[in-house]
């Protein structure tokens, strides 16, 4: 997964959770960088269309934006998925953080192939768990 | 979470590794099931298909045996992969018989996907400095010849779709 669409995870969870824009600084916290890196990247993707950004309110997603980002949602519940179900690893969270980057999208496809993913995927992420929320044992407290 | 799109540590080495064994398996597993779907009259028209499917099963099963011979010697934490082959052979135990035509694109798609991620992988391991117990240079010949025989797999598929045309 390319940095571009790890950015647009992040605000789109961040945007999920605040029920609102996504300030920069709460995605630069969720992805562990800097501010300035956010901010950066913040711009690129509103060049390119995916974004807005509005001072002091923060970043929101557009329509492309949001289909991208609910693409690499996806990606990354496939990697947490394979990581706990087929493999059987305990920290399956830590692991598709350093794995995500190195996934491609096409790739997950295919370990997608193995494995049972819910058909409401990628809804069910459960962003305060970090994982869907099948795999957190929390889809009732996110549907409350 | 990290954004840098690189290897570190021995242990995400061998993860990645590991996917490719699986990834390996789930292609084996589709071209050895698709070749058993053609029927009996078909394989003698499609006598290429057919050598194209069974020559991508016994790459797959080399190609894996080399990538677990290069995770036995990064020590890492085993993992169970008879759960995985029998998960993988439950899972194309029920495909269904297919045309040609889906057969090939199927196999295309197998042969893409192995290409891109062992290209992925070679790159990130390129931009890591880190020390792996591995020879780097030993990790790196066997990605990329891996990584070539999948060009060439795609390039093949290619052939016979377009002669198929």
């Amino acid at each position: 997964m390319n940095t571009a669409n790890q950015y647009l995870k992040a605000i789109y969870l961040v945007q999920r959770m605040d029920d609102g824009p996504a300030a920069t600084g709460r995605v630069a916290d969720s992805l562990d960088v800097s501010p300035a890196s956010a901010n950066e990247m913040i711009g690129k993707l509103e060049e390119r269309g995916l974004a807005e950004h509005e001072k002091y309110k923060g970043v929101t997603l557009t329509d492309d934006g949001i289909a991208r980002a609910e693409s690499a949602l996806q990606t990354y519940c496939i990697i947490e998925r394979f990581l706990a179900n087929v493999l059987g690893v305990e920290e399956f969270r830590d692991e598709a953080k350093e794995l995500e980057p190195v996934i491609d999208e096409t790739v997950a496809e295919r370990l997608d192939t193995i494995i049972d993913r819910e058909d409401q995927c990628p809804d069910c992420f459960d962003a305060e768990a970090d994982a869907c929320c099948y795999l957190a044992g929390t889809c009732e407290e996110a549907s409350d | 979470m990290s954004v840098d799109q690189q290897v570190d540590s021995d242990h995400q080495l061998a993860r990645l590794l590991q996917i490719g064994v699986v990834l390996e398996e789930v292609v084996e597993a589709r071209a050895y099931r698709h070749y058993q779907s053609l029927a009996e009259e078909d394989r003698d028209l499609e006598a290429d298909v057919e050598a194209l499917l069974e020559d991508a099963a016994e790459e797959s099963a080399r190609h894996r045996e080399q990538l677990e011979e290069l995770v036995d010697a990064l020590d890492a934490d085993s993992i169970p992969f008879e759960d995985v082959e029998t998960l993988v052979e439950a899972r194309y135990g029920r495909t269904k018989p297919e045309d040609f035509d889906g057969v090939l694109y199927d196999q295309l798609c197998n042969e893409e996907t192995a290409y891109k991620f062992y290209d992925d992988l070679i790159d990130a391991i390129d931009a890591s400095d880190a020390a792996f117990t591995l020879d780097r240079d030993r990790v790196l010949s066997v990605l990329t010849a891996i990584r070539d025989d999948e060009a060439e797999g795609v390039e093949e598929v290619t052939r016979i779709m377009e002669a198929r045309e």
